[in-house]
Protein backbone atom coordinates (compact mmCIF):
# COMPACT_ATOMS: atom_id res chain seq x y z
CA UNK A 1 0.00 0.00 0.00
CA UNK A 2 1.21 3.71 -0.92
CA UNK A 3 1.67 5.88 1.73
CA UNK A 4 1.67 9.41 0.72
CA UNK A 5 5.06 11.03 0.33
CA UNK A 6 5.43 14.60 1.64
CA UNK A 7 7.75 16.45 0.13
CA UNK A 8 10.03 18.16 3.15
CA UNK A 9 11.16 21.72 3.00
CA UNK A 10 14.73 22.21 4.87
CA UNK A 11 12.34 23.45 7.93
CA UNK A 12 8.58 22.32 8.71
CA UNK A 13 7.03 24.14 11.35
CA UNK A 14 4.16 22.69 13.39
CA UNK A 15 1.63 25.54 14.74
CA UNK A 16 -1.79 25.48 15.99
CA UNK A 17 -4.66 25.87 18.48
CA UNK A 18 -3.42 24.17 21.86
CA UNK A 19 -4.22 20.40 22.17
CA UNK A 20 -4.81 19.74 18.29
CA UNK A 21 -2.27 16.91 18.42
CA UNK A 22 0.90 18.87 16.89
CA UNK A 23 3.23 16.87 19.20
CA UNK A 24 2.24 13.55 17.80
CA UNK A 25 2.21 15.00 14.18
CA UNK A 26 5.82 16.53 15.03
CA UNK A 27 7.06 13.00 16.18
CA UNK A 28 5.52 11.06 13.55
CA UNK A 29 6.66 13.12 10.57
CA UNK A 30 9.96 13.30 11.93
CA UNK A 31 10.09 9.51 11.45
CA UNK A 32 8.86 10.10 8.10
CA UNK A 33 11.07 12.22 6.99
CA UNK A 34 14.27 10.16 9.03
CA UNK A 35 13.21 7.82 5.67
CA UNK A 36 13.71 10.49 3.10
CA UNK A 37 16.70 12.30 4.88
CA UNK A 38 19.88 11.13 7.19
CA UNK A 39 20.27 14.30 8.91
CA UNK A 40 16.75 14.94 10.76
CA UNK A 41 16.26 16.85 14.00
CA UNK A 42 13.04 17.57 16.03
CA UNK A 43 12.93 21.70 17.68
CA UNK A 44 10.42 21.21 20.51
CA UNK A 45 10.13 24.95 20.86
CA UNK A 46 6.93 25.07 22.90
CA UNK A 47 6.90 27.57 26.06
CA UNK A 48 3.76 27.01 26.87
CA UNK A 49 3.01 23.44 28.13
CA UNK A 50 5.12 21.71 30.83
CA UNK A 51 3.25 18.35 30.67
CA UNK A 52 3.25 16.77 27.23
CA UNK A 53 6.48 16.92 24.94
CA UNK A 54 8.34 15.37 22.38
CA UNK A 55 10.34 14.93 25.35
CA UNK A 56 8.25 11.82 26.11
CA UNK A 57 9.47 10.11 22.66
CA UNK A 58 13.47 10.91 23.50
CA UNK A 59 14.26 6.89 23.87
CA UNK A 60 12.86 6.50 19.64
CA UNK A 61 14.43 9.30 18.71
CA UNK A 62 17.62 8.02 20.34
CA UNK A 63 17.27 4.93 18.45
CA UNK A 64 16.61 6.37 15.13
CA UNK A 65 19.18 8.64 15.45
CA UNK A 66 17.12 11.64 15.47
CA UNK A 67 18.55 15.09 17.01
CA UNK A 68 16.33 16.10 19.53
CA UNK A 69 16.51 19.89 20.43
CA UNK A 70 14.41 20.74 23.58
CA UNK A 71 15.01 22.43 26.31
CA UNK A 72 16.66 20.53 29.37
CA UNK A 73 14.10 21.42 31.61
CA UNK A 74 10.89 20.08 29.56
CA UNK A 75 9.63 17.23 31.93
CA UNK A 76 10.91 18.43 34.73
CA UNK A 77 9.99 19.84 37.94
CA UNK A 78 11.11 23.43 36.63
CA UNK A 79 7.68 25.41 35.37
CA UNK A 80 9.52 28.15 33.30
CA UNK A 81 9.01 28.42 29.99
CA UNK A 82 12.20 28.00 28.34
CA UNK A 83 13.92 27.74 25.23
CA UNK A 84 16.76 25.22 24.10
CA UNK A 85 20.20 26.33 24.31
CA UNK A 86 20.98 24.77 21.08
CA UNK A 87 17.58 26.47 18.72
CA UNK A 88 20.04 27.99 16.73
CA UNK A 89 21.18 25.29 15.42
CA UNK A 90 17.92 25.23 13.46
CA UNK A 91 18.83 28.34 11.17
CA UNK A 92 22.85 27.98 11.21
CA UNK A 93 22.76 24.36 10.55
CA UNK A 94 21.45 24.35 6.49
CA UNK A 95 22.51 20.89 6.13
CA UNK A 96 20.28 19.67 8.93
CA UNK A 97 16.25 18.86 8.38
CA UNK A 98 14.41 20.36 11.07
CA UNK A 99 10.64 19.45 12.27
CA UNK A 100 9.59 22.09 14.70
CA UNK A 101 7.14 21.60 17.64
CA UNK A 102 5.67 24.92 18.38
CA UNK A 103 3.44 25.72 21.05
CA UNK A 104 -0.56 26.36 20.77
CA UNK A 105 -1.83 29.10 20.00
CA UNK A 106 -0.45 32.79 19.97
CA UNK A 107 1.18 32.50 23.40
CA UNK A 108 3.21 29.57 22.13
CA UNK A 109 3.97 30.77 18.66
CA UNK A 110 5.79 34.11 20.30
CA UNK A 111 8.91 32.16 21.13
CA UNK A 112 8.90 31.01 16.70
CA UNK A 113 9.60 35.06 17.02
CA UNK A 114 12.72 35.20 17.57
CA UNK A 115 14.13 33.20 14.49
CA UNK A 116 11.00 33.69 12.09
CA UNK A 117 13.04 36.54 10.42
CA UNK A 118 15.49 34.12 9.28
CA UNK A 119 13.10 31.36 8.69
CA UNK A 120 11.72 34.27 6.35
CA UNK A 121 14.91 35.29 4.38
CA UNK A 122 16.55 32.18 3.82
CA UNK A 123 13.06 30.79 2.52
CA UNK A 124 13.04 27.01 2.32
CA UNK A 125 10.17 26.27 5.30
CA UNK A 126 6.72 25.26 5.40
CA UNK A 127 4.40 26.44 8.11
CA UNK A 128 1.53 24.11 8.85
CA UNK A 129 -1.67 24.57 10.75
CA UNK A 130 -2.60 21.72 12.60
CA UNK A 131 -6.51 21.48 12.98
CA UNK A 132 -8.89 19.30 14.69
CA UNK A 133 -12.49 19.50 14.09
CA UNK A 134 -13.46 18.24 17.50
CA UNK A 135 -11.40 20.84 19.93
CA UNK A 136 -14.35 22.94 21.21
CA UNK A 137 -12.54 25.98 20.61
CA UNK A 138 -12.07 25.45 16.67
CA UNK A 139 -15.28 23.56 15.63
CA UNK A 140 -15.65 25.36 12.35
CA UNK A 141 -13.83 27.42 9.74
CA UNK A 142 -14.13 30.60 11.03
CA UNK A 143 -12.96 29.79 14.51
CA UNK A 144 -10.05 27.81 13.39
CA UNK A 145 -8.86 30.86 10.95
CA UNK A 146 -8.75 33.33 13.87
CA UNK A 147 -6.84 31.33 15.49
CA UNK A 148 -4.24 30.96 12.28
CA UNK A 149 -4.66 34.50 12.07
CA UNK A 150 -3.28 35.40 15.69
CA UNK A 151 -0.62 32.47 15.63
CA UNK A 152 0.91 34.55 12.39
CA UNK A 153 0.15 37.73 13.88
CA UNK A 154 2.47 36.65 17.26
CA UNK A 155 5.23 34.58 15.17
CA UNK A 156 6.09 37.11 12.57
CA UNK A 157 5.80 34.30 9.84
CA UNK A 158 2.60 32.95 7.43
CA UNK A 159 0.94 29.75 7.03
CA UNK A 160 1.83 27.39 3.78
CA UNK A 161 -0.54 24.53 4.47
CA UNK A 162 -2.86 22.69 6.53
CA UNK A 163 -2.46 19.19 8.48
CA UNK A 164 -6.02 18.16 9.34
CA UNK A 165 -5.73 16.21 12.45
CA UNK A 166 -9.36 16.24 13.69
CA UNK A 167 -9.69 13.32 15.81
CA UNK A 168 -11.21 12.06 19.37
CA UNK A 169 -8.15 10.07 20.45
CA UNK A 170 -8.19 6.09 20.66
CA UNK A 171 -11.82 6.33 20.26
CA UNK A 172 -11.74 8.00 17.03
CA UNK A 173 -13.90 6.46 13.98
CA UNK A 174 -13.94 6.10 10.51
CA UNK A 175 -16.81 8.58 10.56
CA UNK A 176 -15.14 10.60 12.61
CA UNK A 177 -12.44 11.52 10.08
CA UNK A 178 -14.51 11.39 6.74
CA UNK A 179 -16.98 13.93 8.66
CA UNK A 180 -14.07 15.87 9.61
CA UNK A 181 -13.26 16.25 5.78
CA UNK A 182 -15.53 19.11 4.76
CA UNK A 183 -14.49 21.19 8.01
CA UNK A 184 -10.44 20.81 6.75
CA UNK A 185 -12.09 22.01 3.12
CA UNK A 186 -13.61 24.87 4.67
CA UNK A 187 -10.61 25.86 6.41
CA UNK A 188 -8.78 25.57 3.40
CA UNK A 189 -11.03 27.84 1.05
CA UNK A 190 -11.57 30.65 3.69
CA UNK A 191 -7.51 30.68 4.54
CA UNK A 192 -6.40 29.95 0.69
CA UNK A 193 -4.32 27.28 1.87
CA UNK A 194 -3.73 23.43 0.80
CA UNK A 195 -4.52 20.51 3.08
CA UNK A 196 -0.96 18.83 3.04
CA UNK A 197 -1.99 16.01 4.63
CA UNK A 198 -4.84 14.18 6.72
CA UNK A 199 -4.21 11.92 9.46
CA UNK A 200 -5.67 8.80 10.44
CA UNK A 201 -4.32 6.61 13.60
CA UNK A 202 -2.67 3.63 12.02
CA UNK A 203 -5.55 0.96 12.51
CA UNK A 204 -7.80 3.02 10.57
CA UNK A 205 -5.56 3.77 7.55
CA UNK A 206 -6.64 0.65 5.67
CA UNK A 207 -10.16 1.23 5.71
CA UNK A 208 -9.82 5.13 4.58
CA UNK A 209 -7.31 4.68 2.11
CA UNK A 210 -8.14 5.82 -1.00
CA UNK A 211 -11.09 8.07 0.12
CA UNK A 212 -9.55 10.63 1.23
CA UNK A 213 -6.04 12.44 -0.53
CA UNK A 214 -2.79 12.93 1.13
CA UNK A 215 -3.55 10.48 4.22
CA UNK A 216 -0.79 10.23 6.66
CA UNK A 217 -0.88 7.36 9.14
CA UNK A 218 -0.48 8.36 12.80
CA UNK A 219 1.43 6.27 15.81
CA UNK A 220 -0.61 8.01 18.88
CA UNK A 221 2.65 9.16 21.21
CA UNK A 222 1.16 8.59 24.60
CA UNK A 223 2.51 9.61 28.11
CA UNK A 224 3.13 6.28 29.68
CA UNK A 225 0.18 6.16 32.42
CA UNK A 226 -2.86 3.81 31.91
CA UNK B 1 -19.98 9.56 18.42
CA UNK B 2 -20.63 12.93 16.52
CA UNK B 3 -21.68 14.80 19.41
CA UNK B 4 -18.12 14.45 21.49
CA UNK B 5 -15.64 16.95 21.76
CA UNK B 6 -11.96 16.35 22.48
CA UNK B 7 -11.08 17.88 25.64
CA UNK B 8 -8.43 18.34 28.47
CA UNK B 9 -9.80 17.86 32.07
CA UNK B 10 -9.45 20.94 32.61
CA UNK B 11 -10.98 22.60 30.00
CA UNK B 12 -13.91 20.38 30.80
CA UNK B 13 -14.19 21.91 33.96
CA UNK B 14 -14.41 24.79 32.61
CA UNK B 15 -17.08 24.43 29.91
CA UNK B 16 -19.28 22.40 31.98
CA UNK B 17 -19.14 25.64 34.64
CA UNK B 18 -20.55 27.67 31.88
CA UNK B 19 -23.25 25.09 31.18
CA UNK B 20 -24.00 24.99 34.59
CA UNK B 21 -24.39 28.69 34.47
CA UNK B 22 -21.68 30.06 36.05
CA UNK B 23 -20.48 33.83 34.81
CA UNK B 24 -18.05 34.57 37.60
CA UNK B 25 -14.45 33.50 37.58
CA UNK B 26 -11.40 34.37 39.28
CA UNK B 27 -8.43 32.76 39.65
CA UNK B 28 -4.40 33.05 39.38
CA UNK B 29 -2.39 31.13 36.83
CA UNK B 30 -0.74 27.89 37.96
CA UNK B 31 0.36 24.49 36.43
CA UNK B 32 -1.44 21.90 36.47
CA UNK B 33 -4.70 23.83 35.88
CA UNK B 34 -4.12 26.94 33.88
CA UNK B 35 -5.87 25.90 31.48
CA UNK B 36 -9.06 26.84 33.08
CA UNK B 37 -8.11 30.13 33.54
CA UNK B 38 -7.40 30.38 29.67
CA UNK B 39 -10.58 28.43 28.46
CA UNK B 40 -12.26 30.91 30.88
CA UNK B 41 -10.56 34.10 29.60
CA UNK B 42 -11.54 33.31 25.78
CA UNK B 43 -15.01 32.32 26.55
CA UNK B 44 -16.49 34.61 29.17
CA UNK B 45 -16.23 37.72 27.14
CA UNK B 46 -18.33 36.30 24.42
CA UNK B 47 -21.23 35.06 27.18
CA UNK B 48 -21.08 38.11 28.40
CA UNK B 49 -19.46 36.59 31.68
CA UNK B 50 -16.67 37.83 33.67
CA UNK B 51 -13.27 36.50 33.72
CA UNK B 52 -10.95 38.05 36.19
CA UNK B 53 -7.18 36.98 36.68
CA UNK B 54 -6.55 38.29 40.01
CA UNK B 55 -3.61 40.01 41.88
CA UNK B 56 -3.58 36.83 43.76
CA UNK B 57 -5.20 33.25 44.97
CA UNK B 58 -6.31 35.30 48.20
CA UNK B 59 -8.08 38.19 46.23
CA UNK B 60 -9.63 35.66 44.07
CA UNK B 61 -11.24 33.47 46.91
CA UNK B 62 -12.37 36.97 47.89
CA UNK B 63 -14.10 37.76 45.08
CA UNK B 64 -15.55 34.54 44.83
CA UNK B 65 -16.72 35.08 48.32
CA UNK B 66 -18.57 39.08 46.86
CA UNK B 67 -20.35 36.83 44.10
CA UNK B 68 -21.73 34.49 46.19
CA UNK B 69 -22.89 36.90 48.45
CA UNK B 70 -24.82 38.28 45.84
CA UNK B 71 -26.70 34.99 45.00
CA UNK B 72 -24.78 34.27 41.42
CA UNK B 73 -22.86 30.81 40.70
CA UNK B 74 -19.43 31.37 41.11
CA UNK B 75 -15.72 29.71 41.01
CA UNK B 76 -11.72 29.85 41.23
CA UNK B 77 -9.31 27.31 40.19
CA UNK B 78 -5.83 26.55 41.55
CA UNK B 79 -3.07 23.86 42.29
CA UNK B 80 -1.79 22.95 45.67
CA UNK B 81 0.31 25.82 46.60
CA UNK B 82 -2.36 28.38 45.70
CA UNK B 83 -5.34 26.42 47.63
CA UNK B 84 -3.00 26.96 50.69
CA UNK B 85 -2.88 30.67 49.84
CA UNK B 86 -7.07 30.45 50.06
CA UNK B 87 -7.30 28.71 53.21
CA UNK B 88 -8.24 31.92 54.77
CA UNK B 89 -11.20 32.59 52.20
CA UNK B 90 -12.82 28.97 52.39
CA UNK B 91 -12.75 29.07 56.46
CA UNK B 92 -15.07 32.47 55.84
CA UNK B 93 -17.22 31.21 52.96
CA UNK B 94 -17.88 28.17 55.19
CA UNK B 95 -18.60 30.38 58.07
CA UNK B 96 -20.61 32.81 55.64
CA UNK B 97 -22.91 29.51 54.90
CA UNK B 98 -21.86 30.75 51.18
CA UNK B 99 -21.98 28.35 48.18
CA UNK B 100 -18.99 28.24 46.01
CA UNK B 101 -17.11 25.67 43.15
CA UNK B 102 -13.34 25.71 44.16
CA UNK B 103 -11.29 23.53 41.60
CA UNK B 104 -7.90 21.97 43.10
CA UNK B 105 -5.63 19.96 40.73
CA UNK B 106 -3.44 19.05 42.85
CA UNK B 107 0.82 18.49 42.38
CA UNK B 108 3.46 17.37 44.09
CA UNK B 109 4.07 18.82 47.83
CA UNK B 110 4.80 20.44 50.22
CA UNK B 111 6.16 23.96 49.90
CA UNK B 112 6.28 24.93 46.24
CA UNK B 113 7.05 21.23 45.35
CA UNK B 114 6.80 20.56 41.44
CA UNK B 115 4.42 20.44 38.80
CA UNK B 116 3.47 16.79 38.48
CA UNK B 117 0.54 15.23 39.77
CA UNK B 118 0.06 14.10 43.33
CA UNK B 119 -3.09 13.63 45.62
CA UNK B 120 -1.21 14.37 48.82
CA UNK B 121 -4.09 17.89 49.69
CA UNK B 122 -6.63 14.97 50.87
CA UNK B 123 -6.04 15.76 54.38
CA UNK B 124 -6.37 19.60 53.50
CA UNK B 125 -9.41 18.86 51.13
CA UNK B 126 -11.27 16.30 53.43
CA UNK B 127 -10.70 18.32 56.47
CA UNK B 128 -11.37 21.57 55.42
CA UNK B 129 -8.64 23.22 54.31
CA UNK B 130 -8.61 26.59 56.47
CA UNK B 131 -9.19 26.92 60.07
CA UNK B 132 -12.48 26.05 62.47
CA UNK B 133 -15.15 23.23 62.56
CA UNK B 134 -16.48 23.12 58.63
CA UNK B 135 -16.25 20.39 55.46
CA UNK B 136 -16.25 21.01 51.95
CA UNK B 137 -17.80 18.84 49.71
CA UNK B 138 -15.19 17.06 47.98
CA UNK B 139 -15.35 15.40 44.53
CA UNK B 140 -12.88 13.12 43.30
CA UNK B 141 -13.08 12.69 39.05
CA UNK B 142 -11.16 9.47 37.98
CA UNK B 143 -11.97 11.06 34.31
CA UNK B 144 -12.41 14.06 31.34
CA UNK B 145 -16.43 12.84 31.61
CA UNK B 146 -16.45 13.35 35.30
CA UNK B 147 -14.21 16.77 35.44
CA UNK B 148 -17.33 17.84 33.57
CA UNK B 149 -20.17 15.97 35.46
CA UNK B 150 -18.92 16.69 38.83
CA UNK B 151 -18.29 20.33 37.93
CA UNK B 152 -21.91 20.24 37.16
CA UNK B 153 -23.00 18.42 39.99
CA UNK B 154 -20.80 20.35 42.50
CA UNK B 155 -22.65 23.44 41.68
CA UNK B 156 -25.90 21.71 42.40
CA UNK B 157 -24.64 20.40 45.46
CA UNK B 158 -22.93 24.27 47.06
CA UNK B 159 -26.30 25.59 46.46
CA UNK B 160 -28.14 23.07 47.69
CA UNK B 161 -26.57 23.14 50.95
CA UNK B 162 -25.05 26.38 51.19
CA UNK B 163 -21.15 24.98 51.14
CA UNK B 164 -18.17 24.91 49.00
CA UNK B 165 -17.67 22.09 46.70
CA UNK B 166 -14.32 21.02 45.67
CA UNK B 167 -13.22 19.37 42.66
CA UNK B 168 -10.20 17.53 44.55
CA UNK B 169 -8.30 16.22 40.56
CA UNK B 170 -4.70 15.98 39.81
CA UNK B 171 -1.98 17.10 37.32
CA UNK B 172 -2.65 13.70 35.01
CA UNK B 173 -7.23 14.53 35.10
CA UNK B 174 -6.19 18.07 34.07
CA UNK B 175 -3.46 17.51 31.51
CA UNK B 176 -5.15 14.56 29.64
CA UNK B 177 -7.53 14.41 27.16
CA UNK B 178 -10.08 12.33 26.53
CA UNK B 179 -13.88 12.45 24.05
CA UNK B 180 -16.51 14.09 26.53
CA UNK B 181 -19.96 14.49 25.99
CA UNK B 182 -21.58 17.92 27.19
CA UNK B 183 -25.02 16.66 27.00
CA UNK B 184 -26.18 17.93 30.67
CA UNK B 185 -29.48 17.74 32.39
CA UNK B 186 -29.28 21.42 33.98
CA UNK B 187 -31.40 22.01 36.57
CA UNK B 188 -32.01 25.94 37.81
CA UNK B 189 -30.11 27.05 40.76
CA UNK B 190 -32.44 27.28 43.21
CA UNK B 191 -33.79 30.37 44.89
CA UNK B 192 -31.48 32.10 47.07
CA UNK B 193 -33.29 34.39 49.39
CA UNK B 194 -30.52 35.23 51.97
CA UNK B 195 -28.42 36.90 48.80
CA UNK B 196 -27.24 40.71 49.28
CA UNK B 197 -29.01 41.43 46.11
CA UNK B 198 -30.91 44.98 47.03
CA UNK B 199 -33.82 45.11 49.66
CA UNK B 200 -35.82 47.54 46.45
CA UNK B 201 -37.48 48.89 50.44
CA UNK B 202 -39.50 45.87 50.06
CA UNK B 203 -37.83 43.77 52.84
CA UNK B 204 -34.93 43.40 55.87
CA UNK B 205 -31.29 43.82 54.90
CA UNK B 206 -29.49 40.71 54.52
CA UNK B 207 -26.34 40.40 55.57
CA UNK B 208 -23.55 37.91 54.96
CA UNK B 209 -20.61 37.79 57.90
CA UNK B 210 -19.05 35.29 59.33
CA UNK B 211 -18.11 37.56 62.28
CA UNK B 212 -20.25 36.46 65.72
CA UNK B 213 -19.16 37.92 68.50
CA UNK B 214 -21.59 36.43 71.28
CA UNK B 215 -20.59 32.57 72.01
CA UNK B 216 -23.99 31.13 72.65
CA UNK B 217 -24.70 32.07 69.33
CA UNK B 218 -21.76 30.87 67.42
CA UNK B 219 -22.11 27.54 69.52
CA UNK B 220 -25.82 27.72 67.73
CA UNK B 221 -24.29 28.17 64.21
CA UNK B 222 -21.79 25.53 64.18
CA UNK B 223 -24.68 23.23 65.56
CA UNK B 224 -26.49 23.63 63.25
CA UNK B 225 -24.07 23.67 60.40
CA UNK B 226 -23.09 20.35 61.57
CA UNK B 227 -26.75 19.18 61.26
CA UNK B 228 -26.79 19.79 57.95
CA UNK B 229 -23.49 18.23 57.42
CA UNK B 230 -25.21 15.10 58.71
CA UNK B 231 -27.57 15.28 55.92
CA UNK B 232 -25.08 15.79 53.15
CA UNK B 233 -23.35 12.61 55.06
CA UNK B 234 -26.65 10.97 55.38
CA UNK B 235 -27.52 11.40 51.24
CA UNK B 236 -24.84 12.53 48.88
CA UNK B 237 -22.19 9.92 49.14
CA UNK B 238 -20.84 8.73 45.96
CA UNK B 239 -18.69 5.49 44.85
CA UNK B 240 -17.96 3.09 42.33
CA UNK B 241 -17.27 -0.46 43.33
CA UNK B 242 -15.65 -2.71 41.04
CA UNK B 243 -15.52 -6.66 41.20
CA UNK B 244 -15.92 -6.13 45.33
CA UNK B 245 -19.13 -8.86 45.91
CA UNK B 246 -16.78 -11.79 46.42
CA UNK B 247 -13.54 -9.81 46.82
CA UNK B 248 -10.66 -11.31 49.24
CA UNK B 249 -8.44 -8.30 48.27
CA UNK B 250 -10.06 -4.77 47.86
CA UNK B 251 -8.74 -1.74 46.76
CA UNK B 252 -9.26 1.74 47.56
CA UNK B 253 -8.15 4.39 45.27
CA UNK B 254 -9.81 7.30 44.01
CA UNK B 255 -9.17 9.55 40.79
CA UNK B 256 -6.04 8.47 38.86
CA UNK B 257 -5.09 5.59 41.26
CA UNK B 258 -8.39 4.35 40.48
CA UNK B 259 -7.76 4.15 37.09
CA UNK B 260 -4.38 2.25 37.87
CA UNK B 261 -5.78 -0.04 40.25
CA UNK B 262 -8.70 -1.26 37.45
CA UNK B 263 -5.91 -3.20 35.41
CA UNK B 264 -4.18 -3.95 38.47
CA UNK B 265 -7.46 -5.62 39.56
CA UNK B 266 -8.10 -7.10 36.08
CA UNK B 267 -4.79 -8.82 36.25
CA UNK B 268 -4.87 -9.86 39.64
CA UNK B 269 -8.33 -12.14 38.44
CA UNK B 270 -6.43 -13.29 35.90
CA UNK B 271 -4.21 -14.84 37.98
CA UNK B 272 -6.59 -16.51 40.15
CA UNK B 273 -6.76 -13.70 42.80
CA UNK B 274 -10.03 -12.35 43.66
CA UNK B 275 -9.48 -8.78 44.37
CA UNK B 276 -11.84 -5.37 43.80
CA UNK B 277 -11.74 -1.89 44.03
CA UNK B 278 -13.90 0.41 45.54
CA UNK B 279 -13.25 3.86 44.45
CA UNK B 280 -14.91 6.92 46.60
CA UNK B 281 -16.29 9.48 44.20
CA UNK B 282 -16.94 11.92 47.39
CA UNK B 283 -13.72 12.29 49.30
CA UNK B 284 -16.35 14.07 52.19
CA UNK B 285 -18.68 12.77 52.66
CA UNK B 286 -16.62 9.41 52.65
CA UNK B 287 -18.49 6.76 51.49
CA UNK B 288 -18.60 4.28 54.38
CA UNK B 289 -20.88 1.89 53.41
CA UNK B 290 -19.25 -0.25 50.62
CA UNK B 291 -16.32 -0.52 53.28
CA UNK B 292 -18.61 -2.25 55.92
CA UNK B 293 -19.75 -4.32 54.14
CA UNK B 294 -16.64 -5.19 52.36
CA UNK B 295 -15.06 -5.91 55.41
CA UNK B 296 -17.28 -8.78 56.04
CA UNK B 297 -15.77 -11.09 53.50
CA UNK B 298 -12.40 -8.97 52.32
CA UNK B 299 -9.26 -10.15 54.28
CA UNK B 300 -7.50 -7.41 53.49
CA UNK B 301 -7.57 -4.03 51.95
CA UNK B 302 -4.93 -1.56 50.00
CA UNK B 303 -5.19 1.87 49.99
CA UNK B 304 -3.63 3.34 46.56
CA UNK B 305 -2.05 6.66 46.87
CA UNK B 306 -0.44 9.53 45.23
CA UNK B 307 0.62 10.57 48.56
CA UNK B 308 2.13 9.51 51.90
CA UNK B 309 -0.95 7.88 52.85
CA UNK B 310 -3.91 10.06 53.49
CA UNK B 311 -6.96 8.23 52.69
CA UNK B 312 -5.57 5.12 54.61
CA UNK B 313 -7.03 6.90 57.15
CA UNK B 314 -10.21 6.52 56.25
CA UNK B 315 -10.09 3.67 55.23
CA UNK B 316 -9.27 2.01 58.32
CA UNK B 317 -12.03 4.22 60.09
CA UNK B 318 -14.64 2.84 57.97
CA UNK B 319 -13.61 -0.76 58.45
CA UNK B 320 -13.19 -0.52 61.91
CA UNK B 321 -9.70 -1.75 61.56
CA UNK B 322 -11.52 -5.45 61.47
CA UNK B 323 -8.29 -6.20 58.37
CA UNK B 324 -4.72 -5.29 57.90
CA UNK B 325 -5.18 -2.16 55.61
CA UNK B 326 -1.80 -1.74 53.71
CA UNK B 327 -0.22 1.40 51.64
CA UNK B 328 0.39 1.05 47.47
CA UNK B 329 1.92 4.48 46.85
CA UNK B 330 4.46 6.56 45.07
CA UNK B 331 4.63 10.78 45.42
CA UNK B 332 6.45 13.55 44.75
CA UNK B 333 4.80 13.53 40.77
CA UNK B 334 5.32 10.17 40.47
CA UNK B 335 2.43 7.23 39.86
CA UNK B 336 1.97 3.85 40.72
CA UNK B 337 2.22 1.41 37.61
CA UNK B 338 -0.23 -1.25 37.83
CA UNK B 339 2.48 -3.74 37.95
CA UNK B 340 3.55 -2.00 41.48
CA UNK B 341 -0.14 -2.48 42.50
CA UNK B 342 -0.30 -6.09 41.20
CA UNK B 343 2.75 -6.81 43.19
CA UNK B 344 1.23 -5.39 46.18
CA UNK B 345 -1.82 -7.55 45.64
CA UNK B 346 0.08 -10.18 45.54
CA UNK B 347 1.88 -9.95 48.34
CA UNK B 348 -1.22 -8.98 50.97
CA UNK B 349 -2.61 -12.43 49.04
CA UNK B 350 0.78 -14.53 50.30
CA UNK B 351 0.17 -12.58 53.88
CA UNK B 352 3.57 -11.06 53.66
CA UNK B 353 2.17 -8.06 54.49
CA UNK B 354 0.67 -7.51 58.34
Amino acid sequence: MEVIIIKYKRLTLLCGHYGSGKTNVAVNMAFDLKKQYDNVAVADLDIVNPYFRTKDSSEDFKKMNIRLICSEYANSNLDIPALPQDMYAITDDKSLKVILDIGGDDRGALALGRIAPEIVRENDYEMLMVINKFRPLTPDASSTVEVMREVEAAGGIGFTGIVNNSNLGEETTVEDVIGSVEYANSVSEKSGLPIIATTVKQDLFESLFGKIPNLFPLKLQEKPVV
Amino acid sequence: MADKVLMKGNEAIAEAAIIAGCRHYFGYPITPQTEVAAYMAKKMPKIGGCFLQAESEIAAINMVYGVSSAGKRVMTSSSSPGISLKGEGLSYLAGSDLPALVVNVQRGGPGLGGIQPSQSDYFQATRGGGHGDYHMIVLAPASVQEMAELTVKGFDLADKYRMTSMILADGTMGQMMEPVSLDFDIKPAPEKPWATTGTKLEREHNIVNSLSLVPEELEMLNIKRYERYKIVEESETMYEEYMVDDADIVIAAFGIAARVSKNAVNEARKQGIKAGLIRPITLWPFPKAPFEKAVEHANAFISVELSMGQMIEDVKLATSCKVPVTLCNRVGGMIPSPEQVLKSIIEVNNGGVK
